[in-house]
């Protein structure tokens, strides 16, 4: 099938200068080297990577914000930089960090003035804004100024605004990021429908584990720039298994806790790290019966951990 | 005092960090120089004395009020305590051991220290390199214009935190502030200097405290004798009396201020 | 066409946005009027004292005045914001606005576009209307035209100017202030007869920022006097052309940055 997103041998380097004014010297660094992919219509692809890796380079590179300094890249068919107003007809982008809505209106005006933008027929318009308002339960606050909303109601008019013009491809930029579990997970599902009802192609970025796990068959990793991983979530497991991690709040400072199937990684007052590799019941009974516990929490690799793990083992 | 010292120096050390902002402040400050001087130039070539001043005595006005202008802020930028007013974070400025007045005061000290060494004496040094500038001639006078300095800062300070303190009875501060932000350059001397206004308005805003800030120290470095009382010290008595009673007024309406929020939480 | 459809929609719901704080509204579109007629009035106090002023006298100056404030607060009015563009940059909504299928410029321009700035149109329009009745030259149907033509140009170089200010952000974020200097120091100079400050600066203002040509070369074409400062007579009739040919400068400027901007990211 012809690929909606594509990039080839794509690349960005930046000039960095250094050091005082009059002996500043300009070096080369690569942002963003040799990457290549390609999305089919339909996919939802988690695009991972450690803070600096060059993931919003990436996308600020596919979005036409950012020309490239090495490779091609197309998207729906256009060049981005240079057919960038016509790209954003038929992309919708939504950033977590900041918001495309108006702070000072009330957010039923924001997603009118989006019409206007976008130049959507009325009854489109009106028609897609009763479907979005229904599923991502806008009703409530429609007339609420952005700046009074909370953060993961923003998020939903957020996504409103960018799917008012029914754009064939969904770019987002960490969308869960500092949301609630039940925003995420509103989020999540509503992404998933829109995937399968609409069938648009929906690529984001995210440092959220879970996000990856509900909504994304398949995974890119770029770390230092390049790619390192591309492929199915089950892929990204085997090639990277990483451990889960114990968390134990003891009642008084003791020893590391020495333990089969877990290793003491961390000490710090009562509470200690424990590395699981093997089963994490017989652990925690284990750990209950040797200690006075006051507290046991269990925690899921952070995906940061999961992606160095796969740079490292490359 | 321990404590007031050190937020003095950290808001030193801020100031310090912005390097750009301070050569664009000082270009700032030498163009509109240039172009009030030349100005006031004009209107002395065609008139060599106006109501006691003279060509050299206007354009030294004009270079000690641009001089004053890093320091004093004149325009009445807002201090950041109207932000923390609008957002509320000012309950937690309210229940600091410090007096709020006093941390700010503080603040706008240290920042007006660093304005002193890299704004005034740049852009009073830029006109005596472009315009011929009349500087006092005995050590009493400068030790006089520099508790002038240190005075203007004080009512500067003092009128901005009464405009950030309209604040908590209106909501909004910003309209308070952009009134005062116009009314503060003309009634100080700033746009015009006094001495060129009609006799009667000019008698009105000599006596305003905006006066304090530009007029009465220009006066102080020309030794002139329509500073009130007629001497360099009545100019002095002017602006200690203003500084004290906008500090006083301050003090009482924090205080006010700080029960409302009690009270009433924000 | 459907720029300008735009333009009107977004500048609109920034006004009510604007609205849900009549009081403050209020005040700010004050504060501007009382700024503009402040500076009126000094201009009034330095023509009462030296009668003529570079050989214009009060009615001349204001004319020049006029024709010089309009022009500088419809741009102020319509394209002011883009001074904001390093702030833009820095919070990221220049990125927000770029991935919006309408012009970056014409966003960035139209950003809380503030109706409060009429406050400024207004006082410097009452007085071109002024100085217009006053106008010692015969009205001619070819003067009559000239006017709003000679407004519309003088515009169109104040938004260039400004665009191009603007533009050096792109270069350096906190450029902000510097191009300010050039922009409101500009206009501050504009606003007298360019005779008052010598031909040195009259050259730079025709030549340089050719900001002459908003206020100076048209008030000597509407009052039929020669140039006192000896420059070329046709320069009179350029403003139109000034203005076109400036405004394509600052397009290319800006798509210079802009696509500086899409290389650095930055």
């Amino acid at each position: 099938m012809e690929a909606v997103i594509e990039a080839e041998g794509l690349g960005k380097d930046y000039t960095v200068a250094e050091g005082p004014l009059p002996r500043r010297r300009r070096r080369r660094v690569s942002a963003v080297r040799d990457v290549s992919f390609r999305v089919a219509p339909g996919e939802v692809v988690g695009y991972l990577g450690p803070n600096g890796a060059g993931k919003s380079t990436t996308l600020k590179m596919l979005i036409g914000i950012l020309a490239p300094s090495a490779g091609r890249v197309r998207v729906a068919g256009l060049e981005p930089v240079r057919a960038r107003t016509r790209l954003a007809r038929r992309i919708g982008v939504v950033f977590g960090q900041r918001t495309t809505l108006w702070w000072d209106l009330p957010l039923r005006d924001s997603l009118a003035l989006t019409r206007h933008l976008y130049r959507v027929p009325r009854a489109d318009h009106a028609r897609r804004l009763a479907e979005l308002t229904e599923v991502l339960e806008l009703g409530p606050f429609l007339a609420t100024p952005v700046r009074q909303l909370s953060l993961g109601q923003r998020m939903r008019g957020d996504l409103a605004a960018a799917l008012l013009h029914a754009p064939e491809v969904l770019v987002l930029d960490e969308p869960t990021i500092g949301l609630d579990v039940v925003s995420k997970t509103a989020i999540r599902e509503f992404l998933l429908r829109l995937n399968a009802e609409r069938g648009t192609t929906i690529l984001l970025t995210t440092h959220d584990l879970g996000d990856v796990q509900r909504l994304c068959r398949r995974v890119m990793v770029i770390d230092g720039g390049r790619l390192a991983f591309d492929g199915g979530l089950a892929g990204l497991h085997a090639v990277a298994p990483s451990p889960r991690t114990l968390v134990v709040d003891l009642a008084a400072p003791a020893a590391p806790i020495a333990v089969a199937g877990a290793r003491t990684v961390r000490v710090e007052g009562p509470r200690q790290w424990l590395e699981l590799n093997g089963n994490p019941a017989r652990v925690i009974a284990q750990v209950a019966a040797d200690h006075e516990v006051a507290d046991i929490t269990l925690r899921e690799p952070d995906i940061e951990e999961v992606v160095h793990r796969i740079y490292a083992g490359r | 005092m321990r404590v007031y010292l050190s937020v003095f120096g950290c808001a030193l050390r801020r100031y310090s960090g912005y390097r750009a902002a301070t050569a664009a402040g000082l270009f700032t400050n030498s163009v509109f120089g240039v172009i009030n001087a030349l100005v006031l130039l004009a209107v002395f070539a065609a008139r060599p004395q106006i109501n006691g001043y003279t060509a050299i005595d206007a354009v030294t006005q004009v270079y000690v009020a641009q001089a004053l202008l890093g320091p004093v802020d004149v325009i009445g930028r807002p201090l950041a305590l109207a932000e923390r007013i609008r957002s509320g974070d000012v309950a937690v400025d309210l229940l600091r051991p410090a007096h709020p007045m006093a941390w700010f005061l503080a603040q706008d000290l240290g920042r007006a220290a660093f304005a002193v060494v890299f704004r005034s004496v740049p852009t009073f040094c830029v006109g005596l390199a472009l315009f011929r500038l009349a500087l006092p001639q005995e050590p009493a006078r400068w030790a006089a214009a520099g508790l002038a300095l240190l005075l203007a800062v004080l009512v500067s300070f003092t009128l901005r935190y009464l405009y950030a303190l309209a604040g908590f009875w209106i909501g909004d501060a910003r309209g308070v502030t952009a009134l005062a932000g116009t009314v503060g350059p003309l009634c100080s001397g700033l746009v015009l200097p006094l001495v060129l206004f009609p006799d009667a308005v000019a008698g009105v805003l000599r006596a305003l405290p905006w006066s304090a800030m530009v007029q009465v120290p220009a006066e102080i470095v020309l030794g002139k004798a329509t500073l009130p009382g007629g001497t360099v010290l009545g100019g002095l008595a002017f602006q200690a009396a203003w500084a004290a009673a906008l500090l006083a007024l301050g003090a009482l309406l924090t205080a006010r201020a700080a029960r409302r929020v009690a009270v009433q939480g924000g | 066409m459907s720029a300008v459809a735009t333009y009107v929609r977004l500048a609109w719901a920034w006004t009510r946005a604007l609205a849900q704080y009549p009081a403050s509204l209020a005040m700010l579109t004050a504060a501007q009027a009382v700024a503009t007629v402040g500076e009126l009035a000094a201009l009034v106090f330095l023509f009462g004292h030296a009668g003529r002023l570079g050989g214009f006298g009060l009615h001349e100056a204001l004319l020049v005045y006029g024709l010089a404030g309009l022009a500088f607060t419809l741009a102020d009015l319509l394209m002011g914001s883009v001074e904001r563009l390093g702030e833009h940059i820095r919070t990221g909504a220049f990125d927000v606005m770029l991935v919006r299928p309408v012009p970056a410029l014409l966003q960035v321009a139209v950003e809380e576009f503030s109706p409060r700035r009429l406050g400024k149109v207004v006082p410097c329009a009452a007085a071109l209307g002024w100085a217009l009745a006053a106008l010692p030259a015969e009205w001619t149907p070819l003067r009559a035209a000239a006017v709003p033509v000679l407004v519309a140009s003088g515009t169109v170089i104040c938004c260039s100017v400004w665009v191009i200010g603007a533009c050096l952000q792109f270069v350096a974020l906190d450029a902000r202030e510097a191009a300010n200097a050039v922009t409101y120091g500009g206009q501050a100079m504009a606003q007298y007869p360019l005779a008052v400050y010598g031909r040195d600066v009259a050259r730079a203002a025709t030549y340089v920022v050719p900001l002459a040509f908003v206020s100076w070369q048209p008030a000597l074409y509407l009052l039929e006097r020669p140039d006192p400062l000896g420059m070329p007579e046709w320069l009179r009739f350029a403003p139109p052309a000034v203005a076109a040919l400036l405004a394509l400068v600052a397009a290319a400027v800006w798509r210079a940055g802009l696509r500086r901007y899409r290389s650095t990211g930055s």
